[in-house]
């Protein structure tokens, strides 16, 4: 039963881990960009929501209704004003800039806020749980998956039905042809990276009510987002949401042999799977 | 009419240089204590940013997980020294081995991803290095151990004397590095990689093995970044997982002196490092500030000047210090 | 004269050191029908993108209606009702034959045309309206092109080399819906290789020659012999 309980907490951590991967997806699949400032952005969107639940005193899932919007005008700036200028041909620009971003980002935070672990008090909703099947499961977690599953369904709808989603489709395919569409690049990449970290708002903020965040927790994050990435498969976002799974499921098992296994077991779960299936398990695309 | 690789600008450097090496070299007698460790300091990131700067200036390997293989020669010099009984400096080259041999399956893994994902795929390889080791209780686990006194004693009996030992060990280390960086860029493999970092597409079509060369590169970097990593450790006598496989010590820094000197060049990492150690001199103490003062000069270096200080030198005298192309001078008659 | 709709005032464009247009000058009046022949390389594709906007060029250079817009971004472009056909169909991969209609659509400009309208003209389309795109021989792609480019209801439609790579029932097929689509008050210009379908659905013809306007006429008028010396540069 023990065993049943770590994979059911592993599949709800899969729904965190899920949320930290669709902005990173989303972005790649729109213009082949990886944001290595990524996981710092989280980190960021935790510490906003930290900073508005002190402000204002409100819970912090209605501080979402603030920082979503910040986090999302964020990300177009940032597009507009600097990553737009790293796209093209050349994989340098883009990478080198975002991990001098994520280095400012850390640093930022670190000056603002200190080096001290901070966490956002949810009041009840940190702790409560309600009994299913003989298995205890957290309201938290389980909100947290739902919310995996709505943003995923969420995007998966604009995708496909939507004329943004369409834009998005039409200026990853060409970009070039699409502006004959008259669409103007700039603001469609502004338009995606503003849904990214919208996305990220939502992770980060619930991020910050499960555990305790500092400034250099960036890293971490953005390298279980990537894992569920390359395990579900480029350019699906369900498979996004099977690869976070798998590693939240290996991960809570490593930690039932040894909690110093936690994380190394999420890795070597990533490192299987890129052995056997580069491609991931459910590709879309191939990177 | 000849075909030449040399130039004036070269051969002036090649003297200023050996001239700058001998002054180097006597630097123990002339040079205080600190003085000796900062030089010693300087060498070595030299030699990680020479060959960050390999990988992914000439091969197109961008690797944010080099600190892996820091990490690891530094904890296979402390193994080697204390349950292998080798002498340091032997150890030493044994760590370069090790790396060598560790990057194989390390490479034959991540060379699955491209571009950005094998980016990220390299710090997570860092990363379960850095666990791994964490779990090795034998190495002082997560809380990591010091060099015994008596293996210290053994590089020399005097503090003095193992400390010039270090230093010329870090000299000889960014000398090794640099001379294999430029030889291998002047045979037919590096030229391989020249061609393949300007036009894979056409370079595969000429039937260069782009995978097998990039493989090489990997192999041979990881190898030599370990032992420069067990310099590191034997001059702080003391490793653990965190310092080992520190992205910020071992990665950032690297990132910005080879962004900010020039990418793709011998001589960009050489100023890159000056750079980098006249700001940290001076700037160090602002602590956080600094850092983000050197992530912000690091994008608009990127954006501005994407080929860094000694692009922008070479644009406007187009001169290189190492020969590396070649040149068509005409007769005088012509 | 009226002013024309459409006019280059010495047109010149670029690639790195290579250059593809030697101050061409042409105009077009509304309504008018144009088609620009050449062989490969003669500058006719390079033309289309630079009026389109996909290639930036010294405002002045192109003129429409009155307004000088060459340095305008294509999106710019796509938004004062000039739509182009590109070479090769360049149809949207991840798009549906419906959706890649729908995108054309996007500026939602008044005029004629519709999903509705597009199916009609290409019946078959509508039967494939949900199949990707780049699933359709090329006969069909063409025609999804076009019908792409008429949805955004353009006062200016270019036509890049719709007959490249199709076989010569569908072109012909094509070209024989073309003047029904052109129809009332559209403003057309056609590049093609093929001189014969070009001549017969324009009123007048330019030929480009190495970057330069070699030969100018109206269609009916241009003899073979003229267009040999002006496409080929042999007297």
């Amino acid at each position: 039963m023990d065993w049943v309980n770590a994979i059911v907490q592993g599949t709800l951590l899969g729904g965190l881990y899920a949320l930290f991967a669709a902005g990173l997806s989303l972005i790649f699949g729109v213009m082949r960009l990886v944001n290595i400032a990524h996981g710092d952005l989280i980190v960021l969107a935790a510490y906003l929501g930290l900073t508005v639940v002190a402000a204002t005193g409100w819970h912090p899932l209605l501080a979402l209704v603030i920082v979503v919007p910040v986090m999302g005008a964020l990300g177009y700036a940032l597009q507009r004003g600097v990553l737009n200028q790293t796209l093209g041909d050349d994989l340098l620009p883009p990478l080198l800039v975002t991990f001098g971003l994520s280095v400012i980002i850390q640093n930022a935070l670190l000056e603002g806020y200190t080096a001290d672990p901070q966490k956002i008090s949810a009041g009840a909703l940190e702790t409560a749980s309600f009994q299913v099947a003989g298995l205890s499961l957290g309201v938290l977690p389980v909100l947290t998956f739902a919310m995996a599953v709505a943003v995923i369904g969420g995007l998966q709808w604009m995708f496909y039905h939507t004329a943004l989603g369409r834009a998005f489709r039409a200026v990853s395919d060409n970009q070039e042809i699409a502006q004959l569409m008259g669409l103007n690049r700039r603001h469609v990449f502004g338009l995606a990276m503003a849904l990214s970290l919208g996305v990220v708002a939502i992770a980060g903020v619930l991020l910050g009510i499960r555990t305790s965040f500092d400034p250099s927790a960036g890293g971490a994050r953005l390298i279980f987002g990537f894992e569920a990435v390359i395990i579900g498969g480029l350019g699906n976002l369900w498979g996004t949401l099977a690869g976070g799974v798998i590693l939240g499921v290996a991960q809570t098992l490593g930690a039932k042999i040894d909690p110093g296994w936690q994380l190394l077991a999420g890795h070597i779960a990533f490192l299987i799977v890129l052995a056997v299936r580069p491609n991931g398990l459910f590709p879309r695309v191939s990177g | 009419m000849r075909v030449t690789r040399t130039s004036r600008a070269a051969r002036v450097a090649a003297v200023i240089g050996a001239l700058v090496l001998i002054v180097l070299i006597a630097a123990p007698w002339w040079a205080g204590r600190a003085d000796l460790r900062l030089l010693g300091e300087i060498f070595l990131y030299l030699a990680l940013a020479s060959l960050w700067n390999l990988m992914a200036g000439y091969a197109g390997l961008v690797s944010v997980g080099q600190q892996a293989f820091v990490g690891f020669g530094g904890y296979m010099l402390f193994a080697l020294t204390i349950f292998g009984g080798l002498p340091p400096v032997v150890a030493i080259a044994g760590a370069a081995i090790l790396g060598a041999l560790i990057a194989v399956p390390v490479a034959l893994l991540l060379f699955r991803l491209r571009g950005a994902y094998f980016a990220i795929g390299t710090w997570v390889m860092a990363e379960v290095f850095r666990l791994s080791f964490a779990q090795i209780s034998a190495l002082g686990g997560g809380s990591g151990s010091s060099l015994p006194a008596d293996i210290v004693r053994s590089i020399a009996d005097s503090r003095e004397t193992r400390e010039a030992v270090a230093y010329w060990m870090a000299l000889g280390a960014a000398m090794l590095v640099i001379a294999a960086v430029y030889l291998f860029l002047r045979s037919r493999q590096g030229l391989a990689l020249m061609a393949i970092r300007d036009n894979e597409l056409a370079a595969g079509s000429l039937g260069i093995d782009i995978w097998r060369t990039k493989f090489v590169v990997y192999i041979a970097t990881a190898g030599l970044t370990a032992m420069v990593g067990a310099l590191i450790f034997l001059q702080k006598l003391r490793i653990s997982p965190d310092a080992a496989f520190s992205v910020n010590d071992w990665t950032a820094f690297v990132i910005f002196i080879v962004v900010i000197g020039g990418i793709g060049t011998i001589e960009g990492p050489i100023i890159g490092t000056l750079v980098f150690f006249a700001l940290r001199e001076t700037l160090a103490d602002l602590g956080t500030t600094y850092l983000i003062v050197l992530g912000l000069v690091a994008i608009v270096v990127m954006l501005k000047a994407p080929r860094g200080i000694w692009g922008l030198i070479r644009a406007r005298y187009d001169i290189q210090l190492f020969p590396l192309g070649y040149r068509v001078i005409p007769d005088q008659k012509d | 004269m009226a002013e024309p709709l459409l006019s280059l005032n010495g047109l010149t464009a670029r690639y790195g050191d290579f250059q593809a247009l030697y101050g061409v000058d042409m105009h077009l009046a509304e309504g008018e029908v144009l088609a620009i022949i050449g062989a490969n390389g003669a500058g006719k594709t390079t033309l289309m993108r630079s009026v389109s906007g996909l290639i930036g060029n010294a405002a002045e250079q192109v003129m429409y209606r009155g307004a000088a817009i060459g340095a305008l971004r294509a999106d710019q472009v796509a938004g004062l009702g000039i739509a182009l056909v590109p070479e090769g169909r360049q149809l949207f991969p991840s798009l549906s034959v419906e959706e890649n209609l729908l995108i054309g659509g996007r500026a939602r400009r008044r005029g004629p045309w519709s999903l509705g309208a597009v199916f009609d003209l290409f019946p078959i389309l509508e039967e494939r309206r949900a199949v990707p795109s780049t699933a359709l021989s090329g006969g069909q792609q063409q025609m999804v092109a076009i019908g792409r480019a008429l949805m955004a209801n353009p006062d200016l439609i270019l036509f890049d080399e719709i007959s490249l790579g199709l076989a010569p029932v569908i072109i012909r097929s094509i070209y024989d819906a073309l003047p029904g689509i052109i129809g009332e008050g559209m403003s057309a210009v056609i590049v093609e290789q093929d001189i014969t379908k070009a001549l017969s659905v324009s009123d007048r013809v330019y030929c480009l020659q190495e970057g330069r306007v070699s030969l100018e006429g109206a269609s009916r008028d241009v003899s073979r012999a003229e267009i040999s010396q002006a496409y080929f540069g042999v007297a």
